[in-house]
């Protein structure tokens, strides 16, 4: 009698220890990610924080620890000797005109994401993809359309010119803050629009039913199920929004003229004309931690409401 | 039927989806304090009948009444009826309170007197104590009551049920089916509830809509609907039935005698309401709980049959066993409560057994 064959393939240790440990599978799974991550992201932070704290002279870079940048930075706050308020202030101004790009956003984006989740029956994803195109195009083109459309002599001017509604072109359009909002608004819509249309889109529709059958017409229905349940969505959306735009500098820079000059044209400027890395370094820092803390505020006060409404 | 006391009147009512008839031309009255189910396989219209009565829907042609007044564009929030959802809907982002409360909003009721009835109800559906948790701290049989509760508290004149008890495990749907139809002659609220399972239907039900390819095909109390259905449909998807076809031979005393082929002359009850033509085609339906097993031929001179056993399913109480006759080529389904050494019949396939049954168990049915 010849002994009988295997019926099972042994595994080889490789293999029977990621079958013995999910978190080894895991971490397989995560580990491409994670070396991108921690070479593109971790490594040019840390970068960044060590020169915030080196000195630049003239083509050299002293690697001396000083805090001399961070006082440049924000020692107007409390009156240190040359310090000129033009950091706090520009910090100040980019987060009212992003505060502003993130409502208007999401006033815009709450219906569009509402129409998409509730009334598009058919072919939703042609929608989705409607609302990609214009990332088809590059940023820097769609900044320089709105420059055509809110330009002297652009669209919207010679529109209204030739319809003799106004005889001079309008000037207040382009060159200020609130073109930035507009272009801004416009730029981050379908970031906004895609975390609440999937918060609506989750909601079971058998809940608005049951609110219906127990009294509520439309809009009390609107107030007390849906936006409740698409807040989650929302708030996803103002921090997508919110967050990038406080240090964008190309529409600034290109529909902003000097009234609308935000935080990072001058920390762009810092590593490029005025070549002072380790102050921009700073200002990267300082801006950083400025919109986190902001954020965090903004979480616990949503928290404080949620625990009110249970 | 006209009942004078219906609550609701459905009149010729039609629900077209695109070329799909999900109701067709449908008429009945359900009555005051009523427990009425509608019982149906899944697509038959059942859903789409609740969905009329509740306005989610409209119906196609025809119109529906409640309590005397017609639904034609009553909107759902206007109408006297209240729902329980198949995923009972209980709001996520509220607690249980708020939820049972959701409707009575405008009531125009003081604090005081709103908590009183959500603590009313809670205390109904026996949840007392459970006011403050979380949607998602609840179970499945905790969220049914709480759907009911919600409604319940509308003092809805219908209350409409769609399969309640479907996500349920079988112990605690038993339970609830009681429960419910304890709760039910508690409100005196009509309830109209929709149900796949034939013995749910039977178990709580005053009486039975029996609904296929979006027609009512019998509307009986449970009793009359297993007992004497009106037509093969009806007979086949209440309980098992095994069916013969056959021809009725002659008519003796108001007795049927049917030649139903393998099974031989068949006797039947004396039928007073319609008594068959001799030669008409027809069907012979027995339950399978009304045909005896016995181990050698019975005296009686009809309705025995000789067969073999086939197959046998233990069930605890009661055992399946199919029966192959003769001449015939799907057995015949058997079925006996295990009160005593009922197991001896379990061992021996293929031993001889003689059925045999009464002549009023005999339904005929319109083949």
């Amino acid at each position: 009698m010849t002994s009988p064959a295997p019926i099972v393939r042994q595994d080889s240790r490789i293999q029977r220890f990621f079958l013995r440990h999910e978190w080894a599978r895991g971490y397989a799974l995560l580990s491409p990610t994670l070396a991108v991550m921690v070479l593109a992201m971790c490594l040019p932070v840390f970068m960044l924080a060590a020169h915030s704290f080196w000195t630049q002279n003239y083509l050299t870079i002293d690697e001396t620890f000083t805090l001399a940048n961070y006082e440049q930075a924000l020692g107007w706050l409390w009156g240190a000797e040359g310090a000129k308020p033009i950091y706090i202030r520009l910090l100040w101004k980019s987060m009212q005109i992003s505060f502003g790009v993130t409502v208007t956003t999401l006033i815009l984006a709450y219906p569009f994401a509402y129409f998409l989740a509730f009334k598009v029956r058919r072919n939703k994803n042609l929608w989705i993809i409607l609302i990609s195109v214009p990332f088809l195009t590059s940023y820097l083109l769609r900044v320089f359309t709105w420059k055509i459309i809110l330009g002297f002599n652009g669209v919207i001017n010679s529109g209204l010119m030739s319809l003799g509604i106004i005889s001079e072109p309008l000037e207040f359009l382009l060159y200020n803050p609130t073109a930035v909002l507009i272009v801004l608004a416009h730029a981050w819509a379908a970031f906004a629009i895609l975390p609440i249309y999937v918060s609506l889109e989750k909601i079971d529709r058998s809940l608005l039913e049951a609110a219906t059958d127990l009294g509520d017409g439309p809009f009390r229905r609107f107030w007390r199920i849906t936006w409740p349940l698409s807040v989650p969505g929302v708030i996803a959306s103002g921090l997508l929004v919110f967050i990038p735009t406080v240090g964008d500098y190309v529409t600034p820079k290109l529909v902003g003229g000097t009234e609308g000059i935000m935080i990072g044209n001058i920390i762009q400027s810092q590593f490029g004309k005025a070549n002072n890395w380790p102050l921009g370094s700073a200002l990267s820092i300082v801006m950083a931690i400025a919109i986190t803390i902001v954020v965090l505020i903004f979480l616990y006060v949503m928290s404080l409401g949620r625990v009110r409404a249970k | 039927m006209a009942t004078s006391d219906a609550i609701i009147k459905i009149t010729s009512c039609s629900k077209h989806f695109g070329p799909v008839r999900a109701i067709d031309d449908v008429s009945f009255d359900i009555a005051r304090g009523e427990f009425f189910s509608l019982l149906g396989a899944s697509g038959c219209g059942k859903t789409t009948l609740l969905r009329l009565l509740a306005g989610f829907e409209q119906p196609t042609k025809g119109n529906i009444f409640i309590d005397g007044q017609g639904m034609a564009g009553v909107a759902p929030n206007h109408r006297p009826t209240n729902m329980v959802f198949q995923s009972y809907a209980i709001f996520p982002h509220l607690d249980v309170r708020r939820n049972i409360g959701y409707g009575l909003r405008d009531a125009g009721l003081s604090k005081k007197e709103l908590d009183g009835k959500i603590d009313q109800m809670l205390e109904l559906i026996k949840l007392p104590g459970f006011g403050s948790r979380a949607a998602h701290q609840l179970s499945g049989g905790q969220r049914q009551r709480i759907a009911l509760a919600r409604a319940l508290i509308k003092r809805p004149k219908v209350l409409l049920l769609d399969e309640p008890l479907g996500a349920l495990d079988k112990k605690l749907r038993e339970e609830m089916q009681l429960e419910l139809r304890a709760l039910q002659r508690n409100v005196g609220i009509t309830f109209v509830f929709v149900t796949h399972d034939q013995e749910e239907a039977l178990t709580m039900s005053d009486r039975i809509a029996v609904i296929s390819q979006g027609k009512v095909l019998q509307i009986d109390t449970p009793t009359s609907l297993y007992e004497s259905p009106n037509c093969k449909e009806v007979a086949g998807f209440i309980g098992t039935m095994n069916f013969f076809d056959g021809t009725v031979k002659s008519m003796e005393e108001a007795n049927a005698v049917v030649d139903a082929g393998p099974l031989g002359d068949v006797r039947t009850r004396p039928f007073a309401a319609k008594l068959p033509a001799s030669g008409a085609s027809i069907t012979v339906a027995i339950r399978p709980e009304k045909i005896n097993l016995n181990p050698s031929r019975p005296s009686a001179s009809h309705n025995v049959i000789e067969g073999r056993m086939s197959a046998a399913a233990y069930l605890g109480d009661r055992s399946h066993y199919y029966v192959a006759v003769k001449g015939r080529n799907a057995p015949i389904a058997v079925a006996a409560q295990n009160v005593n050494a009922a197991r001896s019949w379990l061992g021996g396939q293929d031993q001889p057994v003689w059925l045999s049954w009464r002549e009023d168990s005999v339904i005929l049915l319109d083949r």
